[in-house]
């Protein structure tokens, strides 16, 4: 399936469109496929685009993170999966595969069925993703009513049930709570019992654990582990937190300005990162060099979108470009792993380990 | 600021009833209180307007006109020698239902165009937002008229028309609340979780643009009250021999000269009723606040 559309009005786009497809791996049995999934902005210049031919696989079961620094398309491609994107002065071309399903396709109504049944989200803000007016029981029993026909007894029961799987300690009391009354840490934990209430196939946590102590980071990590390894849920993490992929993930996916430039296992690419942009996120975690050393830093930030490299994207900022970057690169497939850097087998980078 | 008073981390009260933290709420507000149970008060007055009332309220006594106080009757007589106490327990009726029917059709009318044109946003806001100001520039009296002539004279038709000048500022109101509530990450949250639009304008954005509203409301009856007595006064609203207080002052005026203390009666009723609308207002509004936490 080849997706040009909107996206191909300007010309450094369709130099990226006409780049051949990823889609030889078209029907496996993956869970999630997204195929050259592309998504533009319109703004008063005409469209810009912020996501381009990403393309991705996430299996039954399987704990994938997306890792990228802030706007590299990370949150978009998940609001891309759940429809969840604006109406208005957005256009989404590709293909997005849920379980045999193209739900790229889907209406409004449609999508009603897949959000929330299929794939569950959790927010960034747990403070401000719960009704401030609700009980935090209401507001998971009204999930569970939006997708099961049962009575409102049931629902609630439901709801106390969910809030006693994810470990909140008097989960009936909880339940006639309204948001305000709980922590953040508690509150993430609501989001995780309304996200997995309805039991859907595949999680998406857009940086769940961001705005919350570290302390409860790990605690809301290890549930939300647990709780995918116990119901057989498919996960995908969205962070810019490596050391948690590290910890957490089995796959990794890294994004740089709305491209995918590495797909791969966690463990290769803590050992050998393929893409200089991931080996240059590797080095910046602090803590594997000597005390007040000074932190490393990827020069540069990430280009605008309105205002791309002709070339490798991440190019300007690299320290191994050279005369092939100027080269728009395409995603290359390197023993099981996928990276999009012309030079990733020549160039032995620095993993985690040193 | 207060002090912030450090709590166990995971001490999770049941919350109390609604009915328990109600009577928390009216200890604590004696102007709440004060100002329901004269409503309360006004309220029972109107039910058993026929049992209290001392004179049928349009017997006329002619040989005692524009009688002072007396011992026969409390308030004295009017110009048409009825008991201007039993007209005033018959008015309650009459001005309650003026004041309640205008802020009714105002809310029936304002809160749904608010949420409709606040969610739907783009160039229907511009638009409608536009008709709602052009309403709004209108004098709300000139508008009553306006629309009491086109409905015909009457109680009803003035409160209509009464309602339909503050539609506006409720359709205001609650466009300008929807814009912030529909914006808010547990409405997209709610979305992702599967709600519909319809659910989740319903669900999450009307009870949470709607608090400012209810305060609203009350201020209206208040200012809903002043205007029956207007309207009545242009003889617009009641039409005689039926009471209102609106009615009984606009006569009382006639004899302002001769019988000034016939203004008292029903001016005083007036403003006792908005006042304690007003002060029930502003003490929901303290309730109501959001940055008051809800314990």
């Amino acid at each position: 399936m080849r997706q040009t559309g909107a996206a191909g009005k300007t010309s450094r786009m369709s130099v990226a469109a006409a780049e051949p497809s990823d889609s030889k791996h078209a029907t496996t049995g993956a869970l999630l496929d997204v195929r050259d999934l592309c998504v533009s902005f319109r703004d008063d210049a005409g469209w810009v685009p912020m996501l381009n031919n990403v393309a991705f696989q996430v299996n039954r079961g399987e704990t994938v993170g997306i890792v990228g620094e802030s706007g590299c398309g990370k949150s978009l491609t998940a609001l891309s999966i759940m429809g969840l994107l604006p109406r208005r002065g957005c256009l989404r071309t590709g293909g997005i595969v849920f379980d045999g399903c193209d739900i790229a396709g889907l209406g409004e109504r449609g999508m009603r069925q897949v959000r929330g049944r299929q794939i569950g989200m959790v927010f960034q803000e747990p403070m401000s993703a719960l009704d401030p007016v609700f009980t935090v029981g209401d507001q998971i029993a009204e999930t569970v009513r939006t997708h099961f026909q049962v009575s409102p007894r049931e629902a609630k029961e439901r709801a106390v049930e969910a809030l006693a799987s994810v470990r909140i300690p008097a989960p009936a009391a909880c339940a006639t709570l309204y948001p305000m009354n709980l922590s953040g840490g508690m509150r993430q934990r609501v989001m995780i019992a309304m996200a997995l209430v309805c039991e859907p196939k595949l999680l998406i946590a857009d940086e769940p654990t961001t705005a919350l102590d570290v302390t409860i980071q790990a605690q809301i990590m290890e549930l939300l582990l647990e709780l995918g390894r116990r119901t057989g849920t498919a996960l995908l993490f969205i962070t810019h937190n490596l050391a948690l992929i590290a910890e957490s993930c089995e796959r990794t996916l890294t994004m740089y300005a709305g491209e995918v430039v590495e797909d791969g296992s966690v463990e290769a690419m803590l050992n050998r990162p393929l893409h200089p942009y991931t080996a240059g996120l590797l080095a910046s975690l602090p803590g594997r060099r000597a005390p007040k050393s000074r932190l490393s830093s990827i020069p540069g930030r990430v280009p605008s979108p309105r205002d791309m490299p002709a070339g490798c994207r991440f190019g300007p900022r690299c320290t191994f470009a050279t005369a092939i970057c100027q080269e728009p690169q395409r995603l290359r497939a390197v023993d099981n792993r996928r990276v999009r850097c012309a030079r990733a087998v020549e160039l032995v980078l620095a993993g985690a380990g040193g | 600021m207060t002090t912030i008073v450090q709590k166990p981390a995971l001490v999770i009260a049941p919350r109390r009833g609604r009915a328990a933290r109600f009577l928390r709420w009216m200890r604590s507000d004696i102007r709440a209180v004060l100002s329901i149970g004269f409503l309360l008060a006004l309220l029972l007055i109107s039910i058993l307007a026929p049992v209290i009332a001392p004179y049928p309220p349009n017997d006329q006594n002619v040989s005692l006109l524009l009688a002072p106080p007396s011992a026969g009757h409390w308030l004295g007589t009017d110009d048409l020698g009825r008991d201007v106490l039993s007209r005033l327990i018959y008015g309650a009726p009459n001005s309650l239902y003026a004041s309640f029917l205008a802020v009714f059709v105002a809310v029936l009318l304002g809160v749904p165009v608010g949420l409709l044109v606040g969610f739907v946003g783009g160039w229907f806001d511009e638009i409608s937002s536009r008709f709602i100001d052009a309403l709004l520039s209108f004098p709300p009296i000139v508008l009553a008229i306006a629309v009491t002539g086109a409905l015909g004279i009457g109680l009803t038709n003035a409160m209509l028309a009464v309602g339909f000048v503050f539609a506006p500022f409720l359709a205001r109101l609650v466009r300008a609340q929807t814009l912030v509530v529909k914006s808010a990450l547990y409405v997209d949250a709610s979305r992702g979780f599967g709600a519909s639009t319809p659910h989740i304008i319903w669900r999450h954005i009307l009870p949470n643009a709607i608090q400012p509203v209810i305060v609203q409301v009350t201020l209206a009856l208040a200012v809903a009250l002043l205007a029956e007595a207007a309207l009545s006064f242009l003889s617009l609203g009641v039409q005689p021999p039926a009471a209102s207080w609106g009615g009984m002052l606009a006569r009382a005026y006639n004899y302002i000269e001769i019988a000034p203390e016939q203004m008292y009666a029903p001016g005083m009723a007036i403003l006792l009723t908005a006042l304690a609308f007003n002060a029930l207002g502003e003490s929901m509004r303290v309730a109501l606040d959001p940055t008051m936490k809800r314990r």
